[in-house]
């Protein structure tokens, strides 16, 4: 499956620090705030995440350790197409909640996991595991050029 | 934290054979009562002509208010043409 380097975290790549002291208060505050606006600091950071490898995934948990069905689904289906774990990252939503609440916002696509292919959104679990049986994913992912040579 | 999400099987097939002209709505409650698992069988003729992708969007636009509060949410979009050559 997807090695150690595979997995990138959100929070290196994403802002300066000096942000974190001012919305560390934002997140004791309940969940009723799913409607606030994405900020453009977020927004940015995810732009970087999403361009950061050609196959992105966002998930809860890290490949190695799924921390929900769905998203060890998505994780088992990659590694099945035979995704190159090099062309491959996944950020873990449950280490950032500023990531997980805005990837939502971000995609207009209210669950995690969510793949992302060139920068295009591809999909949630669902729709990856249907494109899976019926081929589609296999044929996207070698359009792209993102699977791991077959003589290897 | 709440013990269920308020979330029903009858709300959701309700407010997706209004807005959706859904012909056909199967939800399998999977939660065991927390309301936090469905699983769903749309069929619609306004999915006709859209990607798999759009008819997900258009299933989350219509449950905007519920999905966010269910765990695991596993829609099944097919257009009346397709839900009947599945053979049901």
């Amino acid at each position: 499956m997807f090695s150690r380097t595979a997995f990138s975290a959100f929070r290196p790549i994403s802002r300066p620090s000096a942000l974190n002291a001012v919305r560390a208060p934002a997140f004791t505050l309940p969940s009723v705030l799913h409607a606030r606006l994405l900020s453009s600091e977020t927004k940015a950071a995810i732009d970087k995440a999403v361009a950061s490898a050609p196959v992105v995934l966002f998930m809860k948990g890290t490949p190695e350790t799924p921390q929900c069905g769905f998203s060890r689904a998505s994780i088992q289906i990659l590694g099945l197409q035979g995704v190159d774990p090099k062309k491959f990252v996944a950020f873990n939503v449950l280490e950032d909640p500023e990531l997980r609440q805005g990837v939502k916002e971000y995609s207009d696509w209210p669950t995690i996991p969510q793949l992302y292919l060139d920068k295009e959104f591809v999909g949630g679990c669902d729709i990856l595991m249907s494109m899976h049986q019926n081929g589609e994913l296999a044929k996207m992912l070698e359009e792209k050029g993102v699977l791991v040579a077959a003589d290897q | 934290m709440a013990d269920t999400s308020g979330v029903t099987a009858e709300l959701l097939q309700k407010k997706l054979e209004d807005e959706l002209e859904a012909k056909t709505v199967k939800i399998e409650d999977l939660s065991g009562g927390c309301g936090q698992a469905f699983q769903a069988v749309i069929v619609s003729d306004k999915f006709a002509g859209k990607t798999l992708l759009a008819r997900h969007r258009l299933v989350n636009a219509v449950l905007k208010e519920e999905i966010p509060k269910i765990h695991a949410w596993t829609p099944k979009c097919y257009t009346t043409e397709q839900y009947e050559a599945l053979g049901e």
